[in-house]
């Protein structure tokens, strides 16, 4: 099998994709808030013993826009590092 | 998984600083040899390092109606071993703490335990252990990851669970912490894994030669391995 782990990793993230969605619209059916992040509940779960945080962060991204612009810079510098890498391992390949 | 900002109050986030500190240390020592003994490592050491900051940054929605990410570092773990991957780790958690305030500066050497010190620890001993038992390669790194990944946040369940033991006690918090961060993971960490065996394949294919350099894989084995993907 050429492609057997990549036919079985596609089935594997198609299977969890499926899951979220049928879940999702299981949540939506009760109206609920859903899907904030695990880091989130943990702090929420502190502060409700009444835990104060004794620092904050000393620069907080100013808005969810400017967060989710580091975060995609985050992926597009790992991405890009990786795809150069693989291409030039390719390319030498080819030509050796 | 990262502990936030100002979530561990003294005396944790210093012990975690000083049980973190002797890893990093032989970490940037090892790497220091890599750099000057295995050169044609280091295009493998860069992909490990961005493996971790793709993996991390994405926040995928799990199974319970919350939001996790995978850490990435169990490919490091594997490739590298456990001192290098905290090294990695550390880079990307600063990287995170200070751009994103995600994560935290004096939450660092807890993170930076679990995300880069446990979790490659596991991924890098299965590792072995697999190959050892002459296990199907890809089924190995699998598993390495998926646990690296799990491990992470079972042992960020466990920082917090010590520095938050409540009116419950360590077990209590231990089981109330872990509900959120490693029930939400789990099937991060089978995606995660699956992820880092393809990965794994195609620096097989392009590189192998590395991987027996590092003594990952030996020569018959990445012969079968490559005959099996012709």
């Amino acid at each position: 099998m050429k492609y057997g782990l990549e036919i079985a990793v596609a089935a594997l993230i198609i299977v969890f994709a499926a899951v979220f969605l049928i879940e999702d619209a299981a949540i939506r059916a009760t109206g609920e808030e859903a899907w904030g992040g695990a880091d989130g509940a943990a702090a929420d779960l502190i502060e409700a013993s009444g835990y104060e945080p004794w620092i904050g962060p000393f620069w907080e991204p100013p808005s969810g826009e400017i967060e989710s612009l580091l975060f995609a810079l985050q992926a597009a510098i790992g991405a890009i590092v990786i795809g150069y890498i693989f291409g030039y391992w390719q390319g030498s390949r080819k030509t050796a | 998984m990262h502990i936030m900002e100002g979530f561990l109050p003294s005396p944790w986030w210093q012990i975690w600083f000083i049980v973190s500190l002797p890893f990093i240390v032989i970490g940037l020592y090892q790497l220091n040899k890599l750099v000057r003994e295995k050169r044609e490592a280091l295009p493998l050491l860069a992909v490990a390092g961005a493996f971790v900051f793709v993996l991390s940054s994405l926040k995928l929605p799990s199974f319970n109606g919350s939001c996790s990410h995978p850490t990435g570092t169990g490919l490091g773990g594997i490739l590298f071993g456990p001192c290098i991957a905290a090294v990695l780790g550390l880079i990307v958690l600063v990287f995170q703490a200070v751009f994103l305030a995600h994560g935290g500066i004096t939450t660092l050497g807890a993170n930076v335990f679990s995300m880069g010190i446990a979790g490659p620890l596991v991924a890098y001993l299965i590792y072995k252990a697999g190959t050892r038992a002459g296990a199907n390669t890809y089924a190995t790194v699998f598993l390495a990851a998926a646990l690296a990944d799990l491990t992470t946040y079972v042992v960020t369940s466990v920082q917090l669970a010590l520095a938050f033991p409540g009116s419950v006690g360590f077990f209590g918090a231990f089981t109330a912490f872990a509900a959120i961060f490693a029930v939400t993971q789990v099937p991060l960490a089978i995606i995660e894994g699956a992820i880092i065996a393809l990965v794994f394949k195609y620096i097989v294919q392009l590189k192998p030669e590395i991987l027996t350099r590092l003594n990952l894989l030996s020569e018959s084995t990445v012969q079968r391995l490559r005959e099996a993907a012709a």
